[in-house]
């Protein structure tokens, strides 16, 4: 063994396992999915007070939902996919508030990421596809590309291309506090669930 | 200086956008070219890097061992699918890909590949064999999507290129663990021995029949 070489390994040992704690948040995840849902639950950060415009043509931001849980979902109109499970998700927990009316400090924001095709004809119908009304359940776009931008970065929202003039996206419910900040990402699943989520954020 | 020359075209190459864009757009050729010739870029300058190499470090590095242990924390840190993805989504992680690769994989390799010995070298394959084969069979198989910014097929596709690496680079690491370290070696010496029989035939004197 030769002078030098254990401090110089010891060297590199710990920076490397730092450098992968540190890539893996903690070794607790390799995914970047993964990632933001940890980050977002230790770390609830406040959204961007974009503006957006719902199925009626209404105009609001967030600051709309102030003292109410909201679950908010990213979608498209033509989404043959992901998006209909997570409309159809959103469908059975608008349901189960509809039936015990004294739970109903939870509304729904579905928000489109595809301004160019989902104009307020194409949110009125996957509105109606799904039975939102608003306020309830808004089905909302971004008013402008800025604001689009904005939230997509802030939620973590990554859009890319399909091969079939769609979009893949990463999938999931976003659940923000009374304060309007998101505190957590859910995957979609049954609405009892989603409700004593959202039920834990506004106590 | 040949080496340096190439090294720095084959970094601004894989840097310039034509071919940085058309490389990172799809899975496969991000982890099985772009990130391995970002490594090579390293290997390339290491033998113009030891003449500056200062004596101590030479010598720290005992058997390459420290130089190896960097090499397979970085790699280890290059595969996961969350710094993939920062380098798509972060031009700071971009660079720091970009510099990491060359400096912290290829050349501690190339430095350290001389002061190994052979059975360490071995390890080194093995290592990095086993480390592709199994994330090429983990991303085949992954019904998710690990990487934000790749969809699920190219992620599949990704997975079947990374296995074919692996196999080939088995192959090779059979064929050089028997055969010898060059490729043409074996070649060689089969066509230098089939000569030298054929020359021993010919000289040799005719037996009586």
């Amino acid at each position: 063994m030769t002078r030098g070489f254990l401090p110089l390994l010891g060297f590199v040992i710990a920076t490397g396992l730092a450098t992968l704690g540190f890539a893996t948040s903690g070794f607790r995840v390799v995914t970047t999915e993964g990632a933001r849902r940890l980050a977002v639950e230790h770390h609830p950060r406040a959204v961007p007070d974009a503006v957006l415009v719902d199925q009626d043509g209404r105009r609001f931001t967030f600051a709309a939902y102030r003292g109410k849980a909201l679950l908010v979902e990213f979608i498209y109109t033509n989404c043959p996919t992901i998006c209909g499970i997570l409309g159809d998700d959103f469908g059975r927990v608008l349901a189960t508030l509809r039936q015990d009316r004294g739970t109903s400090g939870v509304d729904l924001l579905s928000i489109s990421f595809d301004p160019a095709r989902d104009g307020p004809r194409a949110l009125r119908s996957y509105a109606a596809r799904f039975g939102a009304n608003a306020p309830g359940w808004r089905v909302a776009v971004p008013a402008t590309r800025e604001g689009l931008r904005a939230l997509l970065k802030s939620f973590g929202v990554v859009v890319i291309p399909d091969r079939f003039g769609g979009f893949t996206h990463n999938a999931a419910i976003y659940l923000l506090d009374g304060q309007g900040r998101l505190v957590r990402i859910l995957d979609a699943g049954p609405p009892a669930t989603l409700l004593a989520e959202a039920a834990h954020a506004v106590s | 200086m040949l080496r340096l020359a190439a090294a720095a075209i084959l970094w601004f190459g894989l840097w310039l956008p034509p071919l940085r864009s058309g490389l990172e757009s799809d899975m496969a050729l991000h982890m099985t070219v772009q990130i391995p010739l970002l490594a090579v870029v390293g290997i390339l300058i290491a033998p113009e890097v030891r003449r500056f190499e200062p004596r101590w470090l030479a010598e720290a590095d005992w058997l390459g061992i420290p130089g190896i242990v960097l090499v397979l924390f970085s790699t280890s840190c290059w595969m996961l699918p969350v710094a993939l993805d920062s380098a798509l989504g972060d031009w700071r992680m971009e660079v720091a890909k970009f510099v990491s690769l060359p400096l912290l994989v290829g050349m501690p390799l190339g430095l350290s590949w001389q002061r190994m010995p052979p059975l360490g070298r071995l390890f080194v394959i093995a290592n990095i064999i086993s480390k592709v084969g199994a994330l090429g069979g983990l991303y085949l198989a992954a019904p998710i999507r690990l990487c934000a910014y790749y969809r699920l097929d190219q992620q599949a596709e990704a997975g079947s290129a990374l296995l074919a690496v692996a196999t080939a680079a088995i192959v090779g690491a059979f064929l050089a663990s028997f055969f010898g370290w060059s490729w043409r070696r074996p070649f060689r010496d089969a066509w230098k021995g089939h000569r030298a029989v054929a020359t021993a035939t010919d000289a040799s004197p005719s037996l009586p029949t």
